[in-house]
This record gives structure tokens, sequence and C-alpha cells, in this order.
């Protein structure tokens, strides 16, 4: 086998669309354009346009999910996976990363500027859906001239779009690579995404969403952070990293972080905060809740599918845990679609499907080597 | 072909090319993958084994990962045309259930198991009075896989008890079928069931 390397320097690329009288209509009703998408791609598309595949990000993700930018040390969110000889081999595939609307990574979201008012939309940036999200990368796929994407995948709500993507464009995907995701948010999910917009909007410092220019949230957002962080690990990740290790030798006897996941979850709010805006934490959440593929929604047209699936769970999931996956299944076995399922008995919990890289570039290889031979 | 297990052989006889084969505890897929080479078959697989989930998506196919009976349930009426269950019936917990699924989601059934009544297996109970071991049984009380054991005699008053109609038996020695009193001298079964 090829040695496994690094895609090296990439760039991030924009594509704006929707422009003037043309705005792209909302699952809410409402418009919203011109619309900006950032993207990076990688390895080269080939002249057939057959081996394209559209990875999509989780909550806080972006559009650089592999390589490194100039002069940084720290590669893309999914470099383990993406890249030469890796699951999605750049020797073999053209790879998009598409960014999503709502988002504050290069896309148009509520930090962007009204071109009505002349000023960041904040909140009256109009509410959007998973839907609206696949709507606007189907723009980019449509000016990158692919008629039929090889594959979609993403973990987390990045699952969510790839089912999505099957949704409402079954006949531009080969196959859906969905992973730690579900067809529906839970009470639960809502629930903890409902803590982290509380703990926003409750920061005096969001001013109803007006802070551009100004402080930003920066305390409610870190807590949101945290709370998501918690639900990412699981006990026994969280044990075998903290167990209850402490910062200092003594307990300092003053509310101060004695212990080390205490430390871990305020660096990890603090870091957050720097590169993410609050209210776009407040759009892409709700956007997340408001998902809802059950009940016959991931079928909307009645008809036959040939797109193949490979839906990945990991057993120590509690925020996606596996049976929200297998009900993916169960709704593909119904309607006699092809579908593969593994749940990877991983400790990780959440993050899981960032760092189980061996046992998902297994499944993830050989699944897209079969889809890309059988088209 | 020819360094296929026996029962694996028959099993690959009886099913038509072309045909949708659910094979339920696929292990590493070998003989699915077998069927979709030679008889261009539509596979499906369930399997508990991780390893063997790997190496069944490294062979191409398609296999769910979990037990027999949650990997059973969603399936359409009729939507396979032959479901297997070959060495995995003995393993499994709700056997009436999983029978009954198989044959609801299969147009034929085909199950394969170790005769427990094989004439060494009575001899060991018999003048040894010890927990039988065979060939085809190969364990100890102790790390048996396996919760249930049963006979060709017991395999076929089942299905005259549940309304299952028995299309073929094939019963099988060491390295081919036998008609001999195969209740004392087979170490396998494989029956083509189907619902009266």
């Amino acid at each position: 086998m090829k040695e496994k390397s690094s895609l090296g320097e990439v760039k991030l690329e924009y594509f704006t669309f929707a422009d003037k009288g043309k705005k792209m209509l909302l699952e809410s009703g409402q418009q919203l354009g011109p619309i900006t998408l950032a993207y990076e791609t990688y390895g080269k598309l080939n002249k057939e346009k057959t081996n394209a595949i559209l990875i999509v990000h989780a909550l806080s993700g972006d559009a650089h999910a592999a390589g490194f930018y100039k002069g940084d040390s720290k590669p893309g969110w999914w470099d383990n996976m993406i890249g030469p000889g890796k699951a999605f081999d750049t020797d073999k595939y053209f790879i998009i990363s598409s960014n999503v609307i709502g988002g504050c990574k290069g896309s148009t979201g509520p930090a962007s500027v009204n071109p009505e008012t002349g000023k960041p939309f904040g909140i009256g940036f109009p509410m959007i859906t998973i839907a609206d999200m696949v709507k606007a990368q189907k723009n980019l796929i449509d000016y990158l001239g692919i008629d039929k994407l090889l594959s979609v995948a993403g973990g987390s709500m990045g699952g969510m779009l790839a089912l999505q993507w099957f949704a409402s464009f079954p006949e531009r995907i080969h196959s859906v690579i969905p992973i730690a995701t579900a067809l529906k948010h839970s009470p639960q999910q809502i629930a903890f995404d409902e803590v982290g917009r509380q703990a926003v909007m409750a920061d005096p410092a969001w001013l109803d969403g007006n802070y551009y220019g100004r402080d930003k949230p920066q305390r409610g957002l870190a807590v949101a952070r945290m709370i998501g962080h918690i639900t990412y690990m699981s006990d026994k990740s969280m044990e075998k990293k903290f167990s209850r290790k402490l910062k200092e030798e003594k307990y300092s006897f003053k509310f101060r972080t004695d212990f080390e996941v205490e430390g871990y979850l305020r660096y990890k709010g603090d870091n957050f905060v720097k590169r993410f805006d609050a209210n776009s934490y407040l759009y892409i959440t709700k956007a997340m809740d408001y998902f809802d593929l059950s009940g016959g929604n991931l079928f909307p047209e009645n008809k036959k599918y040939d797109t193949r699936f490979l839906v990945i769970a990991f057993k120590s999931d509690w925020l996606y845990p596996p049976y929200q996956s297998q009900e993916i299944v169960k709704q593909l076995k119904s309607r006699h679609i092809d579908v593969t399922y593994c749940e990877i008995p991983s400790t990780y919990g959440h993050d899981a499907f960032l760092l189980e890289v061996h046992e998902q570039t297994r499944l993830v290889k050989h699944f897209l080597l079969k889809t890309y031979n059988s088209i | 072909m020819t360094n296929i297990r026996l029962d694996q052989r028959i099993i690959y006889n009886i099913i038509e090319p072309g045909s949708k084969v659910l094979d339920l505890g696929c292990g590493d897929g070998e003989l699915l993958s077998f069927l979709v080479k030679e008889k261009n078959v539509k596979a499906q697989g369930i399997e508990l084994n991780e390893e063997a989930i790997y190496q069944c998506v490294e062979k191409g196919l398609s296999v769910f990962h979990g037990d027999i009976e949650s990997g059973l349930s969603g399936y359409p009426d009729d939507c396979f045309d032959y479901v297997i269950l070959n060495q995995s019936m003995q393993e499994v917990k709700k056997i009436e259930y999983v029978m009954k699924e198989a044959l609801r989601i299969g147009k034929k059934v085909i199950v394969g198991f170790s005769n427990f009544a094989y004439f060494t297996a009575r001899v060991r109970l018999f003048f040894k009075g010890k927990v039988p071991i065979t060939i085809s049984l190969p364990y100890s009380w102790h790390n048996t896989p396996n919760v249930h054991f049963l006979s060709i005699i017991d395999f076929s008053d089942f299905c005259e008890e549940k309304d299952i109609k028995i299309l073929k038996k094939f019963y099988l020695g060491k390295r081919k079928t036998i008609s001999f009193f195969p209740n004392l001298f087979a170490l396998n079964a494989i029956f083509l069931i189907t619902v009266k």
C-alpha cells in the first residue's frame, strides 16, 4: 500500500449565487441572497466527472477538512481521513468540502452584512434548516459541473446533511455515508442544544444578537461549548483522559480550576469563542433541532432508488446513540435500499467519528471502491 | 469451488442464479461473495463479529453489524428469495421468532445445523456419561456458543409442529452427503423450508 501522506497546502475558495432578483427560497418561506459558500477541493476531477465526493461538516466544522493553510501547523478537521492513500483517497477521488449557510467560516450567515441595511444580519438573518443548507450546496455542485456525486459523507450534523442530500436530490448521488447521526433530533438532543442557546442568549454581551463591532458574548458561547464537549465524550473516555487528576497538587478550596477536566472544558470553551460566531451557533443548532426525516420523509419521492448507504455508529456515543443509526438502517431496509451498517466498539463517545481512523478507513475505502466500480 | 466446505457447497447448489439472498450469521462473507461472483446474486449479510464485518465490506458485500434478532427487523415480506441460517440457529436465543421472521422475509429458508444425535455423541453420553463432543460440535459444555442442541428428527418435528413445509433435506457426512440412517450417521443437516 502506498504511504499515506498529507495533501500539503490547500486553499479556501468561495462561490456566490442567488444574486439580485434570484434569491434562494428557504424552507421557512423567507428568501436569502446573494449567498456565498466557502469550500475547498482536493484531488482531481476525472474526465467523466464520476469521481466527486462531497464532505459535509458537523456543527462547529468548516470547509477546511484536510491539508494545511499556508503557515499553519494544524491540518483540517478530517485530515486523517482525506488525502493520498487515505479513506477518501485524493489520488482516486475529487473531494469537495463545503461549509454551510448560517455558518461563520466564509459562508453567508448572521455575521454577514445584510445588503439591504448595510449592517450585519444578526438575528435578522432568516431561520435556516438542514434542507436549506443542502439546497445551497447543490448550487455549488451544479457550478462545479458535477451531475452525480459518487458519495456524500459526514459525521454528526454532517450525517444529517448527507441524509438530507438523499431526501432532496437522490438522483444526484450514488451513495451516502452518514456517520454518528440520526434521522431526527431526539428531545435529549434538542434539550442540550437549547441549554447551549440559552447560555449564549443569557450573556449580557449578546445584546439580542447585535454585538458585532462590540465585545462578543464570549462567556455564554464558551459555556455552550463546554456543555457540548461533555456530550462528545463518554464516561469512559473522560475517566481515561482526566480521572480526578488535579491541576495543582492540592485542592485550592476556592472556585478555581482544581480538576484537569475543568481546565480542559474552559480551554475548549475559550478557544471556541475565538473562532466561532455566537449567532451562528444559535442558527445552526436550531437547524439541527428542526431536522426530522423520520416517518417516510427520507423518501419524499415514491420511487425505486439505486443509492447505496454505509451507516456507521459508535458504541459509546450517547449523544447520537447507535439505535438512532439503526433506525436509519431500518428505514432503508423497508425500501429495499442497499445498506451496510457497522457499530464500531469505540470508547471515545461521539468524538469517535474524528478519532477512529483505522476502522472507518477500512469501511469507507472499500465501500467507495465498490460504489465506484459499480457505476 | 472445490475448496469451500461441503455445507456451503450444498447451499451454493440450492441457490438459483440472480436471486436475492440474506445470510444470517454470514461470518467473513466467504459464501456470499462466492454467490455474488458465480451466481450474480444480490447479497446481504448479518453478522455480530466486528472483524468479520470489515472483511465482508472488503469483499464488497453489504452487511448489518448486529445480532440476528435485531438485524432481521424492518425487512418487508418476501423481500429475499433465500434466507440462509447456516450453523447459526443453535446460537440464537429466540428461535421461534427468528424462524418466523426468516420465513416472512424470505420465500425460502435454508437451515443448516449440527446433528446432536450423531452416533459418537450417543456413545460418549451413554458409555462415558459425558456431554457429547463431535467433529461438528467441537465445544465443551462450558465454552460452547450454542444455546440449543437438536437432532435431525427434532428439527423435522419442529417443522411439523410449526406448519413449516420441508422442500429438501440434505444429510452431511465428513466429506459427502449420506442417506443411511441420517439421524445416527449425519454430522450436519441442511433443510430447505418454506411456509405451508
